[in-house]
């Protein structure tokens, strides 16, 4: 005689499945809709708020053009890059070749650490030590040196890893020819680990695009195009216009805050795009790691 | 021994990233000796930020030159901190636990790669941006539809009744961290999720489990403690966030909130808000006080990221691509 409590029983604990699924599902939905509204937001105002002149006029009170954050943006992404690739990639080789040790255990953890301090406190350590302690006052250096402290422990990862994925049939190839270690990683691996190098550059260049925090008090604001100088000088860029002239009441404002917003979601989506994209095509080549 | 100078080069250049995170901490606990001589633990608990008389002559108390009448306590931005990274938390962790259940188990793998990457470009989002759809969406909708529900539905706890004022404020201030740690703690949970071993996931089958209760039983119970770790992680980015907060919270400087409608201001924003009306101070004790802000805020992250890592065990955490 088949049990009524058995099949209901059963039919319960689908629904309730179906339910989990269900909820799931609403969950991603729930994540979704915000982002797609941000991008449909900025993207939406930022276009309207587009013209030559942004790119063509600097900023003028609350008005003009983009052409001194846009600039600045650049020359702070790209002082943080000459500071940050060097020390990333140096370290995420050592760490690779050489890591397995304590002082490579440790340097690891605090990579880690240092990844998930607060920008804001690098921004007035920066300050602090930099901008009051030795006197540069606003400038490129002091912001591009935060910018870097910031992501350098992106870089440093992503060159690890690319790194421990060089088969090690290779390096061992290449002992046996009598290579001296420098050879065998400048060579023989380095070549192999390049892609996931520059995905490691482009990852905290998407970063460093989007910053604000760390560089209020340490690169300020200028209307002005920068004018070569590295300390004592302030520097515009283009987060600093989303934050501050979102709160004028002046439409022209609003306008540039929304350009500005476009601009850097533009770049950080581009970026990121094409490192997916570039990810995806390398994946069976990284199956099998960790 | 053998003098390898590449070997030497490289660990000097590694050397850098412990050495910048050692300087954060000296530079900024020398910088605000002062401060914390001066405040004592009255820095903690006090709820009153005060100047004190900036025109007046500057007189030594507690062995430091002070302005007479400054007053620095922060217990109204720690409040804020807990509270807006508490609410967020309590939003964004089962929210995060259903996003890395659909994405690891739920679809099939072609779609997987292409909604992942929604949850990844949520991630990539930059704060301040966050912030502006904060100020042009968010809040007004805090103000019109998400306040007077919330009050409509909750609205017999005391804590969710009362006046809800412009939308600015914890409500607006948490949904937007909320948004800024799912990321984290999905993406964490996800690549955890994806690798539990086949065979725990083959033995609850076996035992007749539908693929949910296979999730719910034996999938996540596996993946507990990476479940802590990402939680953990997710709060140290919460409470350390800066620009998205500031843009949505309203600012509340010497009063607590009164409701979850209330303006805030959390240590991180206080920084940056405050630091242009510190500098006026002759003596440099209130920009030494925000030092001091900052190195909590540091060490904060610090013992939240190594509980974090501990958790999350020794493989490295989720790559955030």
């Amino acid at each position: 005689m088949p049990h009524p409590f058995k099949l209901s029983r059963i039919t319960r604990r689908k629904w309730l499945s179906g339910l989990g699924w269900g909820l799931a599902a609403a969950s991603f939905v729930l994540v979704a809709t915000p982002l797609l509204d941000i991008l449909y937001t900025v993207i939406r105002k930022g276009m309207s708020a587009l013209s030559f002149e942004l790119f063509t006029k600097v900023t003028n009170g609350i008005s003009g053009g983009l052409l001194n954050a846009i600039t600045g943006t650049l020359v702070l992404v790209s002082g943080a890059l000459v500071f940050a690739a060097p020390v990333g990639i140096l370290a995420g080789i050592y760490l690779s070749q050489f890591g397995q040790g304590r002082f490579g255990r440790t340097v690891r953890f605090l990579d880690d650490v240092l990844a998930g301090v607060p920008s804001i406190v690098l921004g007035y350590f920066s300050y602090v030590t930099l901008v009051i302690g030795l006197g540069w006052q606003f400038s490129v250096l002091a912001g591009s040196l935060t910018l870097a402290i910031m992501v350098v422990p992106y870089v440093a990862r992503f060159t690890e890893i690319s790194f421990m994925q060089v088969p090690s049939g290779l390096r061992e190839a290449g002992y046996a020819l009598g290579f001296r270690e420098f050879t065998v990683i400048t060579r023989l691996a380095l070549p192999l680990a390049l892609p996931g190098i520059l995905t490691g550059v482009l990852f905290a260049i998407a970063i460093a695009l989007g910053e604000t925090a760390p560089l209020i008090y340490t690169a300020g604001w200028s209307n002005f195009l920068w004018n070569g100088k590295l300390i004592h000088e302030p520097i515009g860029y283009l987060t600093y216009v989303i934050w501050s002239f979102i709160n004028q009441p002046y439409r022209s404002a609003h306008a540039l805050a929304f350009a500005a917003a476009f601009l850097v979601i533009l770049m950080v989506l581009l970026i990121n795009v094409g490192l997916n994209v570039a990810l995806r095509r390398a994946r069976p080549a990284r199956s099998g790691q960790r | 021994m053998k003098l390898r100078p590449f070997r030497i080069v490289l660990v000097l250049f590694t050397s850098l990233i412990p050495l910048a995170l050692l300087a954060v901490l000296i530079f900024l606990a020398r910088y605000s000796w002062p401060a914390l001589t001066f405040n004592g633990w009255h820095f903690l608990v006090g709820h009153i930020w005060n100047l004190g008389n900036l025109y007046a002559d500057p007189v030594e108390q507690r062995g430091v030159l002070a302005p007479i009448g400054a007053d620095y306590g922060i217990l109204v931005f720690i409040v804020g901190t807990l509270l807006t990274s508490a609410i967020a938390l309590i939003i964004a962790i089962p929210v995060s636990l259903g996003v890395a259940i659909f994405l690891a188990e739920g679809l099939h793998s072609r779609l997987r790669g292409l909604l992942s990457f929604v949850v990844e470009m949520l991630a990539a989002v930059p704060s301040v941006v966050y912030g502006l759809w904060g100020y042009a969406v968010l809040t007004p909708l805090v103000a019109h539809t998400l306040g007077p529900g919330l009050r409509t539905v909750m609205g017999f706890i005391p804590f969710f009744s009362g006046a809800i004022g412009s939308g600015y404020g914890l409500l607006a201030a948490s949904i937007v961290l909320a948004l800024m740690v799912v990321p984290i703690i999905a993406a964490t949970v996800r690549d955890a999720l994806a690798q539990v071993p086949s065979e725990t996931k083959e033995a609850a089958y076996a035992l007749g489990a539908t693929h949910f209760e296979v999730v719910r039983r034996a999938m996540l119970p596996a993946v507990r403690s990476n479940i802590i770790g990402a939680c953990i992680l997710g709060l140290g980015r919460a409470l350390g966030e800066t620009m998205a907060v500031l843009m949505v919270s309203g600012g509340a400087l010497n009063y607590f909130p009164g409701n979850i409608y209330s303006p805030v201001t959390t240590m991180a924003s206080f920084i940056v808000s405050q630091l242009d009306s510190a500098m006026q101070d002759p003596t440099g004790m209130a920009v030494r006080s925000l030092a001091e802000i900052a190195l909590i805020l540091f060490i904060i992250s610090v013992i939240t990221n190594v509980i974090a890592r501990l958790l999350t065990g020794t493989s490295r955490n989720a790559s955030p691509v």
